[in-house]
């Protein structure tokens, strides 16, 4: 399963970083959560380095989300094989950790889909466990329905926002 | 199901537009009260200046109520009870007349007085001086109206009291408090992360609300007269929907530290945190009754999301929403003898009312995107986030259905409402 690759993995660790940083606010307020600057990337000592699968696009560890149907937050048959996949990688990869975050469609109170959200990260998380994750691996948390991808009041927009995202 | 809807009152249904000179922000009033007072405001003596702008915030405060009718006072400027002719307010149909005179003072501060007077019975029915430091001239015009709206109607009027609500523009958020017919527009944090959820301390002072500045949802409070605020919690997963106790020493908060969102109390400093739902499902927005006795929340406990009740110290919970369709967002109403909540049926939310005893649903508007109804002070009028030209407004609906008003932010769209005191 293992194919031969050159270090892209800090370059995409660096990305994830940039996309995860928390935005100063305006009035004062307690220090966000400080970005961790990761190192530059080292010269390849050897022309030859292990492969991370996370990073195959035709691996189903491409895949990082799971999609419901409305008012639902059981993992669907459909992204069970994914939601597996990344379980297996977790438990091969124990230094690797990964945030779920759960979202939601408009159709409910903000307050009951921030609910919604965490109750359908949480039930990626449960999975993951099962698949040999270890807990201390997994951080949950909902954005409920104030990231949505989409915003127009249609299935087609509402179908890609009730998701939960795997970001490692 | 009693169903009082917007075209019930068609026969009387108008549409009135106010628009003022130097405001960025318009309002539509649709429908009136069942008996509207005709009243005529005289523009007051003295300082001509400051008599306009107070005369155009009473006038335009007391039509946003929908209980009164303005009759014309043209040609006419008496400024002491002794100087009204009062047939020739009767010819005009005025049942009520307000006169009175502003000035500066040296110091700076605006002071009017002002006599309101009964028509038809020829007497005064209120007489008051109303002092404000400089530049206050809209507090000066809302005391006034409350002060008209009180001996008119016999309720407190809520003219000088806020609303906070969050403004969103693509990603940037701002939470914002604002007098409430929205002037005075104050921005309590800017930020370019998701702000949900304020709640009002009950003297005012304080925001509660929820901030996803670092990269989840965390509750703060934040004083509105220092600007400082502080981490009431910030547990892992999500914590969110904070609820202040009447007393003002304790809140009612939603945390999902021990698996889903459960209801937790927590003292405003952040401590003494205690668990007081058991449910395993999502229960959340919870709100103290007036006495704060007890709380209602939204929990899908039952399979569908709906409203229960259960002691504030924590007990047996009581469902208090049955039928067809999903309930969210309760509120007790200031006397406490019922409750606003959003309504959700066939695709479409409505503000809907329920009294506890006959325990009957009523639907307040005509249903859309309708969203986080508050009580005023008063429980005479209830503000919910709505959605007209593609933007996210601020309304309101009377208690009985039938005055309705809009309120078009200058831009973005404006969300989570809730009315202060």
């Amino acid at each position: 399963m293992k194919k031969l690759f050159i270090g892209i993995i800090l370059v995409n660790l660096l990305a994830a970083c940039a996309s995860q940083k928390p935005v100063e606010p305006v009035v004062e307020a307690p220090a966000p959560a400080p970005v961790v600057e990761a190192p530059a990337p080292a010269p390849a000592p050897a022309p030859v380095v292990e492969v991370d699968p996370l990073n195959d696009p035709n691996s189903l560890l491409a895949k990082r989300s799971t999609f419901y149907p409305f008012d639902v937050s059981v993992v669907q048959e459909a992204d069970k094989p994914v939601v597996q996949a990344h379980a297996k990688y977790l438990s091969e990869h124990p230094d690797r950790t990964v945030r779920l975050e759960g979202n939601c469609d408009e159709r409910g109170s903000n307050e009951y889909n921030l609910g919604l959200g965490q109750r359908r990260a949480n039930g990626v998380k449960q999975m993951l466990l099962l698949g040999g994750a270890r807990a201390s691996q997994i951080d949950t948390i909902s954005n409920g329905e104030e990231k949505s991808r989409c915003t127009d009041h249609n299935e087609a927009c509402w179908k890609q926002n009730r998701r939960t995202d795997i970001r490692y | 199901m009693l169903l009082r809807l917007f075209q019930s009152v068609v026969g009387s249904l108008f549409l009135l537009h106010i628009s003022m000179a130097s405001a960025e922000l318009s309002i539509e009033i649709i429908g009136a009260g069942e008996n509207q007072v005709p009243v005529a405001i005289v523009p007051f003596g003295g300082d001509q200046k400051l008599a306009w702008a107070i005369k155009d915030v009473v006038v335009n405060d007391l039509l946003r109520s929908g209980l009164f009718r303005m009759i014309d006072a043209e040609g006419k400027s008496p400024v002491e009870p002794a100087d009204v002719m009062y047939p020739d307010w009767q010819a005009r149909g005025a049942e009520a007349l307000a006169i009175g005179s502003v000035a500066v003072q040296s110091n700076g501060r605006i002071e009017a007085r002002f006599h309101l007077l009964d028509v038809v019975k020829q007497t005064e029915l209120a007489g008051q001086a109303v002092s404000a430091s400089e530049g206050q001239v809209r507090a000066v015009g809302h005391r006034i109206s409350d002060l008209i709206y009180e001996k008119l109607t016999g309720d407190k009027g809520v003219f000088s009291t806020r609303i906070a609500y969050v403004n969103r523009e693509g990603q940037h958020f701002r939470l914002v408090v604002a007098d409430s017919d929205g002037y005075n527009e104050q921005t309590v944090l800017s930020q370019n992360q998701p702000i949900m959820s304020p709640a009002w301390s009950p003297d005012g002072s304080h925001l509660a609300y929820v901030s996803f500045e670092t990269g989840h949802a965390v509750v703060y409070i934040q004083s509105l007269y220092t600007n400082q605020r502080m981490l009431l919690a910030g547990f892992s997963g999500t914590n969110s929907a904070p609820a202040w106790a009447p007393n003002g020493k304790q809140l009612a908060i939603v945390l999902t530290r021990d698996g889903s969102s459960q209801i937790y109390l927590v003292r405003p400093d952040g401590s003494d945190v205690r668990r007081i739902t058991f449910s395993g499902e999502i229960d959340t927005e919870p709100n103290f009754s007036p006495d704060g006795q007890y709380l209602l929340f939204l929990s899908d406990r039952g399979g569908s999301p709906q409203i229960y009740r259960m002691p504030a110290k924590g007990g047996p919970a009581e469902r208090m929403t049955f039928g067809e369709g999903a309930n969210f967002s309760p509120r007790y109403s200031p006397d406490g003898k019922g409750f606003v909540f959003n309504h959700r049926i066939s695709g479409k939310f409505y503000i809907a009312m329920q009294d506890f005893q006959t325990g009957q649903m009523e639907l307040l508007t005509e249903g859309g995107w309708e969203k986080k109804p508050s009580f005023a002070p008063n429980g005479k009028l209830i503000m919910f986030a709505s959605e007209a030209r593609e933007r996210g407004i601020l309304a309101t609906v009377s208690s009985d259905g039938r005055v309705k008003q809009r309120m078009f932010t200058r831009s973005g769209d404006a969300r989570e409402p809730v009315w202060g005191p």
